[in-house]
């Protein structure tokens, strides 16, 4: 648990937690952004970085959203919305795509979060509520099979409620799956070391271990 | 052999009551709009639907659930901005739902369309969706025994056949299409056009025409979109 290596004064909105997440990505990986939140992370990745997206829909090579009259309904992402190509795409039907994700291929994927747990446990997929009707796609071939499961959240609940938690509450997704939480208060590495605060953006640290009970 | 139909209607006779039904698509890419208006005429009902999503709009799978004649859907992800029908179904309890991860939902029905008798796996691991699953340690690592899931019929759609049944796909709408068509009884496809044999490059077919029984064209298919998402 060694101290954070950098802070800001300001708490991150959506945009800045993408960048951060954007800028950990090595170039020239195999990237696969969850449906949500994390779309936003392709827009901050540099062009010449290499980095190839990965739609678990069946596409290397992901563009970005398709505009006006490129617009076409076979070519579409994890979120249904009509994208693009870029050079050097390829196409390939579902039991391929998840053998990408399940057999260790992707680099890293990034995940929205109800919870994280401490020593990386993820529950995202439902929230267990009565009524709430579960619906869990490609998340739990995602959490277990990328090499580094990033998620982006915020920390806590509109009610104040920490979701970086000691245990999750909600359903898991995945055991020990995440490596890394962005969030509008700090970074996280979660490992065998427990939970390590690495950033830290609007909040000093004492107060966010306080607040998360490190 | 594979028979080129005249009709849908007649590409889905002989579809039963009870049957299980694999049909393609993620969202409205791929979904066989026209074979699924097909099945509802032909009026087989207690259908089970194994199908990525449970639906878009009213149209094609949803308005199969509408018309009262699924009992049960496996898929991995029913709710969608634009899944009303379902989710009145489902909050109603006129519909049973097995969620499945959509990676078990691709391999199992790769693994019937392969012969495999059962596979472990390492998603859902400790989740609610393994409870009750028998599970095993390889190589340290934690798996969940899956089985293959069987269908009587699927119900697909690709770009181009050939005259034998080789298919090639269009962009994302490929998504189930491949692995469904390994694993029914009878596999029908939807395409665009039918084309002479030796018009496809056999390098570049996707699904070979072993695995497609019977196959309609359609040449100018509904453009459904979900509702609410991109342009």
């Amino acid at each position: 648990m060694s101290g954070a290596n950098r802070r800001t004064p300001g708490r991150l909105d959506r945009a800045g937690i993408a960048k951060l997440v954007a800028a950990d990505i090595p170039p020239g990986s195999y990237v696969n952004l969850g449906i949500g939140q994390p779309t936003l992370v392709a827009d901050y990745l540099a062009p010449d970085a290499g980095v190839i997206l990965h739609t678990e829909n069946g596409m290397l090579g992901m563009g970005r959203a398709a505009q006006d009259d490129e617009v076409d309904h076979d070519l579409i992402n994890a979120g249904k919305v009509p994208v693009t190509e870029t050079p050097g795409a390829s196409y390939f039907h579902h039991a391929d795509s998840f053998a990408m994700m399940r057999g260790g291929h992707l680099d890293v994927c990034v995940l929205g979060a109800f919870q994280v747990s401490f020593d990386g446990d993820l529950a995202n997929w439902h929230t267990g509520k009565p009524g709430a009707i579960p619906a869990v796609g490609g998340a739990m071939d995602l959490a277990i099979g990328a090499k580094q499961v990033y998620v982006m959240m915020t920390l806590f609940t509109e009610a104040g409620v920490p979701k970086l938690v000691p245990s999750c509450t909600y359903p898991l997704t995945g055991l020990r799956c995440v490596s890394r939480v962005y969030t509008d208060y700090g970074v996280f590495a979660l490992g065998g070391n427990g939970v390590e605060i690495r950033e830290t953006h609007g909040i000093e640290e004492p107060d966010l271990r306080d607040e998360l009970g490190l | 052999m594979t028979t080129i139909c005249e009709s849908a209607d007649e590409a889905v006779a002989g579809v039963t009551d009870g049957a299980t039904v694999l049909v393609g698509g993620f969202g409205t890419a791929g979904q066989p709009v026209e074979l699924i208006d097909a099945l509802l005429r032909n009026g087989a009902t207690d259908l089970t639907i194994v199908s990525n999503n449970a639906g878009n709009g009213s149209h094609g799978l949803a308005a199969l659930l509408a018309a009262g004649r699924v009992r049960r859907i496996v898929c991995s992800f029913p709710r969608q901005k634009d899944s009303y029908v379902f989710d009145e179904l489902y909050r109603s309890g006129r519909i049973e739902l097995e969620v499945v991860p959509q990676g078990n939902l691709a391999e199992r029905l790769r693994a019937a369309g392969a012969g495999i008798g059962a596979f472990y796996c390492p998603t859902g691991v400790g989740t609610p969706l393994a409870e009750g699953k028998e599970t095993r340690t390889i190589d340290g690592r934690d798996y969940v025994l899956e089985f293959p899931i069987h269908g009587d019929v699927a119900l697909i759609k690709a770009r181009q056949a050939d005259a034998l049944g080789n298919l090639v796909y269009r962009k994302t709408a490929r998504n189930f299409g491949p692995v469904m068509a390994t694993a029914a009884k009878l596999t029908v496809a939807q395409v665009l056009s039918v084309t002479e044999p030796g018009s496809l490059d056999p390098e570049v077919v996707v699904t070979p025409g072993i695995f497609v029984d019977r196959v309609v064209a359609c040449p100018s298919p509904a453009v459904l979109a979900e509702e609410g998402a991109g342009a």
